[in-house]
């Protein structure tokens, strides 16, 4: 049950999305974010629904499991398509009861859902062809200038990546705790919100006991291996650019540029 | 004896309809006797863990049934935390699953799950505590400044007070030290004869399920290779070994004695019963 959960879960593959850079692919997801908030009417929305499929298919992701990814957030879709509908006025198009519906409301809606979806479609794209290793990696590449400031990216980098090996981990040390404390009569399904939060003790003390065990072994197993931060510290798989790297940077910069340029004329 | 728990063509699949599909438990069927203690061994990944989980009805079967005293444990679904009370499951390294600020309050858990307090809880608690060896003075210390051997008995004793009518345990011994598991072992042994209680108990080491079980269910495969008493499954010693499990000690050496002409009992699996036998055929009759 809970290892049914997605977290940005990554879909190995050897396509061309799979291949590029990680910093390709942050860059490109960036200018994609973007455009598409400079996206105003039909032709931008048009230009980045195309950049969109275009990745998806070279990425052979699929798209079911793309809006499996909008389950969590089609709430909060809903919502705000609503809010717009309701409080935008201009040209009258029909009335329900007291609210009038006004044209204008019904393009933003439609617009804002786009936008909304789009842009987490975009983002699952990355996490979805990225392994969280490559992920930080290109990441901390990314922030190197940032050292100069003294800000500590290689120790962010580093966190980032345990935190995301030890979601897996956790998740199945949960599964075992539940069923040890169901096994002792605990019960997780019936009463008020107050006493199902009480439920929850057996199984958070004994969590975080755990957590900050295997935290503190793996401390202590890094300073054996004598891990000492990002100084001087070389990677395995250094990170380098490739023609189709170049390649897909230019394009989406196009892509963008043109988006911004037609948003700018109204379209 | 008459069975406490059948187990009818017990079937589970895990992640059905997806490529990951895989048989944990394929077609298992057997009888826990009233008052036993019958030692399940197994590889790793045989299925031992998957079973012992459907005992008390924390998984589902994908198919078979299990029964508890003649009903089906699954007949009434929203009955089913009531089996978890009278088929008590002590997990794998059981210490992880401790939260309470005292061993007391700890080991009240199951029983105040019951719906039980006062005398009554305090009593069974202090039984419990006795039945796993640890003495009054523990009971207002906090788990988490125990050994890691006493957090064991302490969990141990969390489901003994909840006063199953079959207890199941995983590994109960994995990580101990030898006088540790011996202990702990006796322990077992003792609480299952005084009470005349039913244990089932999970367990890598062939010594260890030799010496201490009535009966042997061995797994192999998601399947039950055999199921009986130490003597029929350990004259067994070949098939056994072809399975990949290792037999006791002292059964080997009565095996290996047998092939070069010495002539011995196929019973023979703990030390004590081989050096008998061997002083027995020397004629000294001396016991060490």
């Amino acid at each position: 049950m809970l290892k049914d959960i997605t977290l940005g879960q990554f879909f190995p593959g050897n396509t061309l999305a799979h291949r590029l850079d990680p910093r390709t692919k942050l860059m490109v997801t960036v200018l994609y974010i973007v455009a598409l908030f400079c996206a105003k009417s039909f032709v931008s929305y048009g230009v980045m629904a195309l950049w969109l499929v275009t990745a998806v298919q070279v990425s052979k992701v699929g798209y079911k499991a793309l809006v499996k990814g909008l389950k969590p957030v089609w709430f909060i879709i809903v919502f705000t398509a609503v809010l717009n509908l309701i409080y935008i006025k201009g040209t009258p198009l029909v009335t329900i009861w007291k609210f009038t519906i006004y044209r204008e409301a019904v393009e933003t809606a439609v617009f804002m859902i786009l936008r909304i979806a789009m842009l987490i479609m975009g983002t699952f794209l990355l996490t979805y062809t990225t392994s969280p290793i490559r992920l930080t990696d290109g990441l901390e590449t990314l922030l190197s200038p940032l050292k100069k400031l003294h800000a500590p990216v290689h120790e962010l980098a580093m966190m980032m990546a345990i935190a995301l090996r030890f979601i897996p981990t956790l998740i199945e040390e949960t599964d075992k705790i539940m069923s040890a404390q169901k096994a002792r009569g605990a019960d997780f399904e019936s009463g008020g919100l107050l006493q199902r939060a009480k439920a929850l003790i057996p199984i958070l003390v004994p969590l975080f006991i755990s957590a900050f065990r295997r935290a503190d072994e793996l401390a202590t197993a890094m300073e054996c291996r004598c891990y000492s931060g990002g100084e001087g510290r070389t990677k395995l798989h250094v990170l380098r650019f490739a023609a189709k790297d170049y390649l897909v940077l230019a394009l989406a910069a196009v892509l963008t540029a043109a988006v911004i340029v037609l948003g700018r004329m109204g379209l | 004896m008459e069975p406490i728990m059948r187990v009818e063509n017990l079937s589970h699949v895990y992640s059905a309809g997806t490529p990951f599909q895989k048989g944990a438990v394929r077609n298992v069927s057997f009888d826990i006797m009233r008052g036993e203690l019958l030692g399940v061994i197994g590889h790793t990944g045989s299925g031992k863990s998957t079973l012992i989980q459907h005992l008390n009805g924390l998984l589902k079967p994908s198919e078979g049934h299990i029964y508890l005293a003649g009903k089906d444990i699954w007949e009434n679904p929203k009955e089913i935390r009531n089996v978890r009370f009278r088929v008590g499951l002590v997990f794998q390294y059981p210490e992880y699953q401790l939260f309470e600020e005292t061993v007391r309050a700890d080991v009240a858990f199951g029983p105040k799950n019951m719906g039980l307090s006062g005398e009554e809880l305090e009593q069974r608690v202090r039984h419990a505590m006795e039945d796993v060896g640890l003495d009054a003075s523990y009971l207002d210390k906090s788990p988490f400044e125990l050994s890691g051997g006493e957090k064991r008995r302490v969990a141990i004793a969390g489901v003994l007070a909840m006063h199953p009518e079959v207890l199941i345990l995983d590994e109960p011994t994995a990580g101990l030290d030898p006088e540790g598991r011996e202990n702990l072992l006796r322990c077992l042994k003792s609480y299952q004869q005084k009470r005349k209680s039913t244990v089932l108990m999970v367990s890598h080491s062939m010594s260890e399920i030799a010496r201490f079980s009535d009966r042997i269910l061995v797994m192999k495969d998601a399947r039950v290779l055999m199921c009986g008493t130490p003597e029929e499954v350990f004259s067994r010693t070949e098939e056994l070994e072809t399975a990949g499990l290792n037999t006791p000690k002292a059964a080997r050496i009565a095996l290996a004695l047998r092939k070069r002409g010495v002539e011995l009992p196929e019973s023979i699996f703990t030390m004590e019963a081989l050096v008998n036998a061997l002083a027995a055929k020397k004629g000294g009759g001396g016991v060490c």
